[in-house]
């Protein structure tokens, strides 16, 4: 592995991806259309805006076809110190989007001394979807959500996405994947403006759960073998994952309520 | 006209060494919780000491184009192993090697030679484990453990470093005896005229942190 170096007018500048390329790691390049119940697919990931920022949360199946293929998988994950990225959608090529997307803010960050807007991170997230529809006309398709703390405006914010790249900043909450309906009705429900942190991460653990129980797709929270939704907070501190004793004792919580109530 | 090869090298050696000469110097050394940079420096924003990856910095001296050229190859380089292969397999062994291969060529095929100095400098993940690699502009790659110092009057500066630094050394300690060797009995140096960074332990993954500021002066004080 020798030292990439370019001349002037060839050089990628703080571009990873371009890097790839010039080194000649190329893309995916398929012209089958995939079956998707040969696809490990990912599921219910959640992101909603609370008074110190903003959480992310995401079930823990992964399903192919009408099979469960991995029963704690992660789908939210840190994209840098202040922004977190959930993804939805064909779990192989969603991880290998979300690792360059990782490595593409923090190449970014070395080489230029310093750190993209949040806008500037979403919108790279967006190029990189509109470089995968081909995949994604072929079965591949990613959805991810992007949300992360706002250094300049001091509060969180997140966006939605669609396979061609298109991005749509979200005011307050989204839910993507199979079961992004159902969770998406519970946090409206639920949701109102300036919602602390507290009661945010019980309405994210509900949406996931009501979401869960009505799409086989979603994993629910699995007291047997210990697997509990991921749940993560952004704010001006960063990103912060909770624990899963945490997640676990809210969810007892949770389905304590729901007991009494039926 | 004929030029013999020896006062080619010598020519071409005595041209790096004047430019580097000029430059103000740089100090890389191991210290209690891992390695500190500490470099000469009055511009905030042209920086001699950087990130490398995860527990690699980066230090260079000299001419600023030549070295920040080499130091985002090595940025590239990182990142690239990092991708292709996990990121425990990214060391600054190997990229000092590559600094070394790039260094020497130059040395010797092109006309100029790079008028720069580099340390590059990783922190294990257990104490006593640190590394630092000093490069010349020849591609001549020297490994120690202790400390290195780059740049203009780099003998006196080492010299003064010599009698102070101790790899126990706690951070404010090792930031004193390194900011005494660049100053000289006869200067005194001040936060702003420095750039500090530090590839520390207890950072977590990403272990290099630029101490600034408030923060720097308080260890200054």
């Amino acid at each position: 592995m020798t030292l990439p170096t370019f001349a002037p007018g060839d050089d990628p500048g703080p571009d990873f991806v371009g890097l790839l390329t010039r080194l000649g790691v190329g893309s995916f390049e398929s012209t089958v259309v995939f079956d998707p119940a040969q696809i490990t697919h990912g599921t219910t990931v959640l992101a909603i805006r609370y008074s110190d920022g903003v959480l992310m949360a995401g079930d823990r199946r992964a399903t192919s076809g009408h099979l469960i293929s991995h029963r704690s998988i992660e789908k939210v994950f840190p994209a840098d110190s202040s922004s977190g990225v959930a993804i939805a959608g064909a779990a192989g090529p969603a991880m290998e989007m979300v690792r360059l997307f990782q490595l593409q803010l923090e190449h970014y960050e070395k080489v230029e001394g310093t750190t993209l807007t949040l806008d500037g991170k979403a919108n790279q997230l967006s190029q990189m979807l509109r470089n995968h529809l081909p995949a994604a006309m072929q079965g591949l398709a990613v959805v991810p959500l992007f949300a992360g703390f706002d250094s300049r405006t001091k509060q969180g914010r997140l966006f939605q996405f669609d396979v061609t790249g298109g991005r749509y900043e979200e005011r307050d909450y989204a839910a993507i994947g199979s079961g992004g309906l159902h969770a998406a009705t519970v946090v409206k429900l639920r949701h109102r403006p300036g919602i602390g942190a507290d009661e945010a991460i019980d309405v994210a653990i509900e949406a996931i759960f009501q979401a869960a129980d009505e799409d086989i797709a979603t994993g629910g929270p699995d007291t047997v073998r210990g697997i509990y939704p991921v749940v993560a907070l952004i704010t001006a501190d960063g990103f912060e994952r909770l624990a899963d004793d945490d997640v676990a004792a809210r969810t007892g919580t949770l389905l304590e309520s729901l007991r009494g109530a039926s | 006209m004929y030029v013999s090869p020896e006062q080619m090298m010598k020519d071409k050696a005595d041209y790096a060494r004047k430019g580097i000469a000029r430059g103000r110097a740089a100090i890389g050394c191991t210290y209690a919780d891992g390695v500190l940079l500490c470099a000469e420096n009055p511009s905030n924003t042209l920086r001699k000491v950087s990130e490398i990856y995860d527990r690699i910095g980066f230090v260079g001296v000299g001419r600023y184009n030549e070295f920040d050229q080499l130091r985002i190859a090595g940025v590239r380089h990182a990142d690239f192993k990092g991708y292709s292969f996990s990121r425990e397999d990214v060391n600054a062994r190997s990229l000092a090697n590559q600094y070394a291969q790039n260094l020497g060529h130059n040395f010797t095929h092109e006309m100029k030679p790079l008028e720069i100095e580099m340390l590059v400098a990783e922190m294990s993940v257990e104490d006593g484990g640190d590394q630092l690699f000093h490069l010349l502009y020849d591609g001549t790659v020297i490994d120690t453990n202790s400390f290195v110092v780059i740049g203009g009057e780099a003998d006196a500066i080492r010299e003064r470093m010599e009698a102070t630094w101790s790899r126990e050394a706690a951070l404010g300690s090792a930031l004193g005896s390194a900011v005494d060797a660049l100053a000289g009995p006869d200067r005194q140096l001040a936060g702003d005229d420095l750039e500090v960074a530090v590839l520390a332990r207890q950072n977590g993954r990403r272990a290099f942190r630029r101490i600034e500021g408030a923060d720097l002066d308080g260890l200054l004080a």
